[in-house]
């Protein structure tokens, strides 16, 4: 099998329409979370991060497209575009695309909507982006919950290794929708203000809207300066229970150990973690202790949350993205929102960005449906 | 690294019956609808498993194929069996997400329900299979617009020989409205008479 990367990228959010200026506000510790007072979203202000519409059309005019998109597809196609401009890439029988998406254009089933119930079905979205850019080969939708932004990654690897494709186009996103947000509402999931990611003192979780892409190639020339090699991945479930986090961490110790075997690493090789850490005082705390358990607790670790919320079916891909600059500028950055630690077992938060020297990162997700997914990369 | 795999065992749900190895086990009225099928066939398959009855449509559907071909299999919880499982469909978790923005669509009848908002996911299925059979291992589910043996068969081989699993559970659960289809095949390394091939698994969908 041969080494396959991630190379050029792109982060569609309320900091900008590009990776790095997600990446320098990050590095300062800005946060894009703010509160929000829109009544059709959720009856009562709520925090979060959303792309600017009026600039996303602003934008989007660049594409100089007549055809109409919704809103999610027009950033995905945006996002993939800036992707494709930056690998230099041409599209062929040997380019593959994956959507990553856990509810795509869900907010069609509204009866107010202005598009076709037909959009919500995600093939129609995988279908609209992959006949814009004109890939030949049927789109893979990858609908696994809140792991699918790194499953992604993942499955990419494994359909080049196959020999499917040498390159593979990954696109991530979700709507911030009052489907989503009534929905985590009622789990009685949300905060009321800025999440804080494994603190005493948090709440819940902030949903946020993110598109982030990838191209992931088994090509070495041209590829992007903070391009990383996927070592390992590994996907397991809990088996314990279909919207709560395990107890044990099961799932989490076993994905781990699953990435760890196959990149033919130890631990102490990885110098950090980029964790999920979605504020729920259950996730976190499982991440914790599976942390421990896999003898982790001193390697530095973050969630990046406490800067976009969740993102849902872009979260895994946003995240690992942010880590491949993170370890190409050999920093690492805060883990914003945490303050005292407020899980039972000890973690090596990053408190402020620092200067240090790194080349391997760990990146994790758990979701609902019991699964969890961890995947290794190393600096090029 | 072309290890041969084989197709063990593979079961489909569709037109209110039930088979097993192009065995029928279970048929149920012609005219019945989804829901009081797959209830009748629970029973009449001795399933057996009170959590069944909360599950949405798509779960149950997934559940009731999974049960059937791995209890044939012989697969036991308490062994642990590292068995992945790569499902896909085209209406993805539609059928309950209907349901759940029926419940949130307008001001004056607001009751967004957790109990139905989590079967809004279509891994959710795989989590109600995960926790019955103790299977702790891979699993990933697709979406594409019909069903894509070509995916299914590349993505299975990989799981195989990057040793990310001994078997793998592979196939199509769709359900949108009343139009509803399992189709669910077991890849082994176990020899068999059913090559692990496109041909073969697209002969049987």
């Amino acid at each position: 099998m041969s080494r396959i990367y991630l190379s050029h990228n792109n982060i569609i959010s309320s900091y900008g329409f590009n990776s790095s200026s997600a990446v320098e506000k990050i590095k300062n510790e800005i946060s894009s979370l703010k509160l929000v007072e829109e009544e059709n979203l959720m009856p009562k202000p709520f925090y979060s991060s959303m792309v600017d519409k009026r600039d996303l059309v602003e934008e989007f005019k660049s594409l100089k497209t007549k055809k109409e998109f919704t809103a999610l597809e027009q950033m995905m196609i945006l996002s993939l575009s800036k992707v494709i401009v930056a690998s230099n890439s041409v599209i062929t029988n040997r380019s593959g695309l994956i959507v990553s998406t856990t509810k795509g254009n869900i907010d069609a089933l509204e009866l107010d909507s202005p598009f076709k119930e037909e959009k919500a079905y995600l093939s129609e979205l995988g279908k609209a982006i992959k006949n814009f850019f004109g890939f030949s080969m049927e789109p893979l939708v990858l609908s696994n919950a809140c792991v699918s932004g790194v499953l992604a990654t993942s499955v990419a690897k494994r359909l080049i290794n196959q020999d499917l494709f040498d390159d593979v186009f990954i696109v991530s996103g979700d709507l911030v929708t009052k489907f989503i947000l009534s929905g985590f509402n009622s789990f009685q999931a949300m905060s009321t203000e800025p999440c804080k990611p494994f603190s005493k003192s948090r709440t819940g979780i902030n949903i946020g809207e993110v598109i982030a892409s990838i191209l992931v190639t088994k090509a070495s020339a041209n590829l992007a300066e903070e391009a990383v090699e996927i070592l390992g991945d590994g996907t397991a479930n809990d088996a314990n229970h279909i919207s709560g986090p395990s107890r044990t961490g099961e799932g989490l110790v076993r994905s781990v150990n699953s990435a760890l075997k196959e990149a033919d690493i130890l631990p102490s090789d990885i110098d950090y973690i980029s964790a999920h850490g979605t504020a729920t005082i259950f996730n976190d705390e499982m991440e914790a202790i599976a942390f421990n358990r896999l003898k982790m607790s001193k390697i530095p670790l973050n969630s990046l949350k406490g800067y976009f919320g969740h993102t849902l079916g872009a979260s895994g891909l946003l995240e690992t993205i942010v880590g491949m600059h993170s370890v190409h500028q050999n920093m690492l950055f805060a883990s914003l929102g945490f303050d005292e630690i407020g899980v039972s077992k000890p973690l090596n938060i990053i408190k402020k960005a620092t200067k240090k020297n790194l080349n391997i990162f760990l990146k994790t997700a758990s979701g609902f449906g019991g699964c969890n997914t961890a995947a290794i990369f190393k600096k090029v | 690294m072309n290890s041969k795999t084989f197709i063990k065992s593979y079961c489909h749900i569709k037109n209110n019956a039930v088979s097993l190895n192009g065995t029928l086990l279970y048929h149920g009225e012609k005219e019945e609808f989804f829901s009081d099928f797959i209830k009748s066939a629970y029973k009449n398959l001795d399933t057996n498993y009170a959590k069944f009855f909360k599950m949405d449509n798509l779960s149950k559907l997934a559940f009731l194929g999974a049960d059937v071909l791995l209890k044939h299999e012989n697969v036991q919880p308490e062994k642990q069996e590292n068995i992945a499982l790569v499902f896909s469909n085209n209406a993805s978790s539609l059928d309950t997400d209907r349901k759940y923005q029926e419940s949130i669509e307008d001001k004056e009848s607001f009751y967004p329900s957790p109990a139905v908002f989590v079967y809004t996911l279509p891994n959710i299925c795989m989590g109600e299979i995960s926790i019955k059979h103790k299977l702790y291992s891979e699993n990933s589910f697709f979406i594409f617009e019909d069903f894509n043996p070509e995916y299914l068969h590349a993505y299975s081989s990989g799981l195989m020989e990057e040793n990310k699993a001994e078997k793998v559970l592979c196939g199509w659960v769709n359900i949108d409205k009343e139009d509803y289809t399992a189709f669910l095949y077991l890849v082994t390394k176990e020899e068999g008479s059913i090559s692990h091939t496109i041909k073969e698994i697209n002969s049987r969908f």
